[in-house]
């Protein structure tokens, strides 16, 4: 790793001072230049320059230098949600791309800083991971690699079953006060009566309904608390107080959560934060940093970056374009009631009541929206139509993708299923209990999409590994409820109801 | 350069040689790979190796899109884009695995799997004579190796690339990490102590299949013995009624028909041995392939007297392998059963359909003689 040369330090606090002139807000940003290997090495590793031992890793390497030797993709930039933030530069590149990089991390590190969603991650992540890095290796020296590693793969199997909300929701009430239980079980102790005149009261009251209704009391009491009370979605949180791990298990159980949790927000305002970094970078350089002679250059590249290929869905491109929508409704007032209620065409065509609150709005959008609220809110009939958005399908008889609507419910529609939850299915831990028998049960909350089976065996396997009972799913196949079970030796699957 | 990387590289490398390994009976019978060379780069598609998730079927796959088309229109086959809306991010994507391998490594995983013994070089041990050449450039080295122009070069890159060099005053500093240093290989001469002799029948009672089975474990045979010794030398004979010698593409690719006299071929393999490869310092490898079915009983007598004349006191090994075919007579193996025990140098192996391969191969090579 290099520090920047001179030259691009200047270009650096250059960049900044415009960025500041907007109003963009960052922390101090460290960029690096690295040549393609080393780049290829910290995005295998998901932007850090190290990260706990891991094939994966290797893979996605791999994965990234083929790409990179036949041409298929070059990566331009990369940032991490740190503070100070860190991005690195790729050597060789012109001048041009690296201002627009430059320009376009500094979007990225405002929205870190100031996006709600970002707000509970810890800023000290480049810390965190070398430091799960050493955990991790310790382990491994200890107990072998591949036992750890093994185990590591079966954590990553549930890795994304986490509650991205649960930072900012109080799920369940705080425990009871000692107090307050008291109180509760006095009340408890005393048998509930109808209300009755006194006179009446051994009519409507009569001994046997009041020892029938003392003994449900104490049944109810006898009865096992149900563990989790609620359903619980933190699958992660869950398993690591209930399971029963082993020390080391534990620490790598939480690190792989902890990491989950870091990078849950990236993955939430996927969208709007490289729209965001988009249309910063794009109106830095076109207003105030660019020079005449690097227009061409300029503008090859940020088409490239924002390209869509058919069927593609380039964050980039909808993001930026969404946000300047925004920014064009909220400079002429096309918003209220009195805008959603104008039918006449013509008039909504000229729709201009200057009130120049666009850059407010955006700004607004950038600290509080995350892809799913921005896209709900934001994606309009007039968006969907200007920018000729469609959904597609693959059509089984010809085996080709089709464009399947144009329709702008159906489109958006597919867009929100997609970003809810980052397009994976909600899934719950119910019972801890089930059958009386310690075995696990889960159920995916079904809406209309069936879980892919190999997959789901394969993670119910990993379940099994941490939690060293059976583990049950309910789910439906084709309509039909089912429970996919699955007891450390063979797959089953059964129906119910 | 060393990247942090790598230790996961190559673990990652190591589980998909473990699962080369569990399929390589698949691969190894693939007739594609036959005709290259041992430095050539394989492509295998592996299964993907992910993880696996709670996640939704691809029933439903699809996703939204931009540009221009009507309803109906196609965006062409496959997987359009990959990643759905919402799926890109931080996740890696989707994508079937190509591994890359050299021919030498897949033949070292088939070494393993077949678990063959390395052979041991026979005959007086040679001594190979190494030289020494200062051929690279190293960044550490005693100093009484520095490489002056390069360590200067270096400087001057750094001095450019940091912006300090000051074209008005050219001084030039080097820093440590600027220094260079020769650097030197150790080369053994080449010597080549070890020959295949790779004889195929193609007569007319071969048909394409059984020659393509002759092709592909030969070449497996080649792959691996030529990682077994440097410098190996291989020669093809390619035999009906008559044997000639060919080249190394001929034989695998070749076509012809006619009768069957196996006593041509190995006629010609002795005069090869007795013209070319002194047993002393030679270790010899033929191995014949052929459907068994000789012209005459006279001619296969020929054969035994032949190979116990002329061949077998020579050779490491023998090797003789049939392949089942639906014409001939087979007859040729029980013969050579009859008249050689297991004691000798001659392996026979029946090579019943392209699964069998593999152990052919091991029942072959696996005596590491």
């Amino acid at each position: 790793m290099t520090a920047l040369p001179p030259y691009l330090h200047d270009i650096q606090r250059e960049i900044e001072g415009y960025a500041r002139d907007y109003g963009l807000d960052f922390w101090d940003v460290e960029f690096e230049i690295l040549d393609y290997k080393k780049m290829q090495e910290v995005a295998a590793f998901g932007g850090f320059p190290v990260r706990y031992p891991h094939w994966r890793f290797g893979m996605e390497f791999e994965h990234l230098s083929k790409s990179h030797i036949y041409g298929f993709s070059k990566i331009y930039e990369m940032v991490i949600n740190n503070n100070p933030a860190y991005a690195y530069l790729l050597e060789g590149n012109s001048l041009v791309d690296q201002k627009m990089v430059i320009a376009h991390v500094l979007g990225h590190c405002d929205f870190f800083k100031n996006n709600y969603f970002f707000s509970k991650t810890n800023r000290r992540m480049i810390d965190g991971m070398a430091n799960h890095a050493t955990r991790v290796r310790r382990h491994m020296e200890r107990l072998g690699i591949e036992k750890v590693e093994s185990f590591i793969d079966s954590c990553l199997c549930i890795e994304n079953l986490i509650d991205p909300m649960s930072p900012f929701i109080t799920r369940r009430a705080a425990e009871r006060t000692d107090k307050q239980k008291q109180a509760d079980e006095s009340a408890a102790a005393e048998i509930p009566r109808i209300r009755a005149k006194s006179y009446m009261d051994k009519f409507i009251n009569p001994p046997e309904y009041l020892e029938e209704q003392r003994r449900k009391i104490e049944r109810e009491k006898e009865k096992p608390v149900k563990n989790p009370s609620e359903p619980e979605r933190d699958v992660l949180l869950f398993l690591l107080q209930n399971a029963p791990l082993e020390g080391w298990e534990r620490d790598i159980l939480e690190i792989i959560r902890e990491e989950a949790y870091y990078f849950a927000p990236q993955r939430q305002t996927k969208v709007l934060n490289e729209g965001w970094a988009a249309y910063w970078h794009s109106k830095i350089m076109t207003e105030r940093a660019l020079k005449a002679s690097e227009i061409i250059d300029y503008a090859d590249h940020n088409a490239g970056v924002l390209a869509t290929a058919p069927g593609q869905w380039n964050p980039y491109k909808v993001g930026i374009e969404l946000l300047r929508h925004v920014e064009e409704r909220w400079d002429k007032g096309r918003f209220g009631s009195e805008w959603n209620d104008c039918q006449n065409l013509d008039e909504r065509r000229n729709w201009d009541k200057r009130l120049g609150l666009g850059k407010k709005k955006i700004f607004e959008v950038r600290r509080l929206y995350s892809d799913v609220t921005f896209i709900d809110e934001f994606f309009t009939t007039d968006f969907c139509l200007q920018h000729k958005f469609f959904s597609f399908s693959l059509n089984e008889r010809t085996g080709n993708y089709e464009i399947d609507s144009r329709e702008f419910h159906k489109i958006k529609h597919k867009i929100l299923f997609q970003l809810t939850n980052f397009g994976d299915p909600f899934i719950f831990v119910e019972d801890s209990n089930h059958e009386n028998r310690g075995e696990l049960l889960m159920r995916h909350r079904h809406e209309g999409t069936d879980l892919q089976g190999d997959h789901a065996r394969g993670t119910l396997a990993a379940l099994v590994r941490v939690w060293r009972r059976p583990v049950n799913l309910l789910t439906a196949i084709d309509g039909k409820p089912k429970i996919l079970r699955y007891d450390g030796r063979e797959h089953t699957e059964k129906s119910v109801g | 350069m060393a990247l942090r990387i790598d230790p996961d590289h190559r673990r990652f490398r190591d589980i998909v040689r473990g699962k080369i390994k569990q399929d390589l009976r698949k691969y190894i019978s693939q007739g594609e790979l036959v005709g290259r060379k041992g430095k050539d780069m394989v492509s295998i598609p592996l299964p993907q190796i992910n993880v696996p998730r709670f996640r939704f079927g691809s029933k439903d796959r699809g996703g939204v899109g931009q540009g221009q088309g009507e309803v109906g229109d196609a965006l062409g086959k496959g997987e359009p884009g990959e990643e759905g809306a919402g799926k890109a991010g931080d996740q890696a994507g989707e994508h079937a695995l190509e591994v890359e391998l050299s021919l030498e490594e897949l033949a070292q995983i088939l070494g393993e799997e077949l678990q063959l013994p390395n052979i041991e070089p026979k005959g007086k041990q040679r001594i190979i004579s190494q030289k020494d050449r200062y051929v690279g450039i190293r960044r550490t080295g005693p100093e009484s190796l520095r490489h002056f122009r390069r360590t200067f070069r270096q400087a001057l890159r750094r001095q450019l690339m940091t912006g300090t060099y000051n074209a008005e005053k050219p001084i030039i500093v080097p820093v440590r990490e600027d220094r260079r240093y020769r650097s030197w290989k150790t080369s053994p001469l080449p010597q080549s102590n070890a020959v295949m002799i790779f004889i195929m029948d193609v007569s007319g009672s071969m048909g394409d299949e059984q020659k393509e089975i002759v092709r592909i474990e030969s070449f497996w045979i080649d792959t691996w013995l030529r990682s077994q010794y440097k410098g190996l030398e291989s020669r093809y004979i390619i035999h009906d009624a008559v044997a000639k010698e060919v080249d190394r593409d001929t034989f695998f690719k070749t076509r012809e028909s006619g009768g069957t006299m196996i006593s041509s071929a190995y006629k010609l393999c002795a005069k090869m041995i007795e013209a070319d490869f002194p047993p002393s310092e030679w270790n010899i490898y033929p191995f014949h392939f052929s459907d068994g079915d000789n012209w005459s009983v006279d001619d296969t007598v020929q054969c035994i007297e032949l190979l116990k004349s002329q061949i077998l006191s020579k050779v490491n090994l023998f090797c003789y392998g049939q392949v089942e075919s639906p014409y001939g007579s087979g007859q040729f193996i029980k013969d050579l059963n009859e008249h050689f025990d297991e004691d000798d140098n001659l392996t026979v192996s029946e090579i019943k359909g392209k699964d069998s391969i593999m152990d052919s191969i091991r029942d072959f090579l696996g005596k590491g003689k």
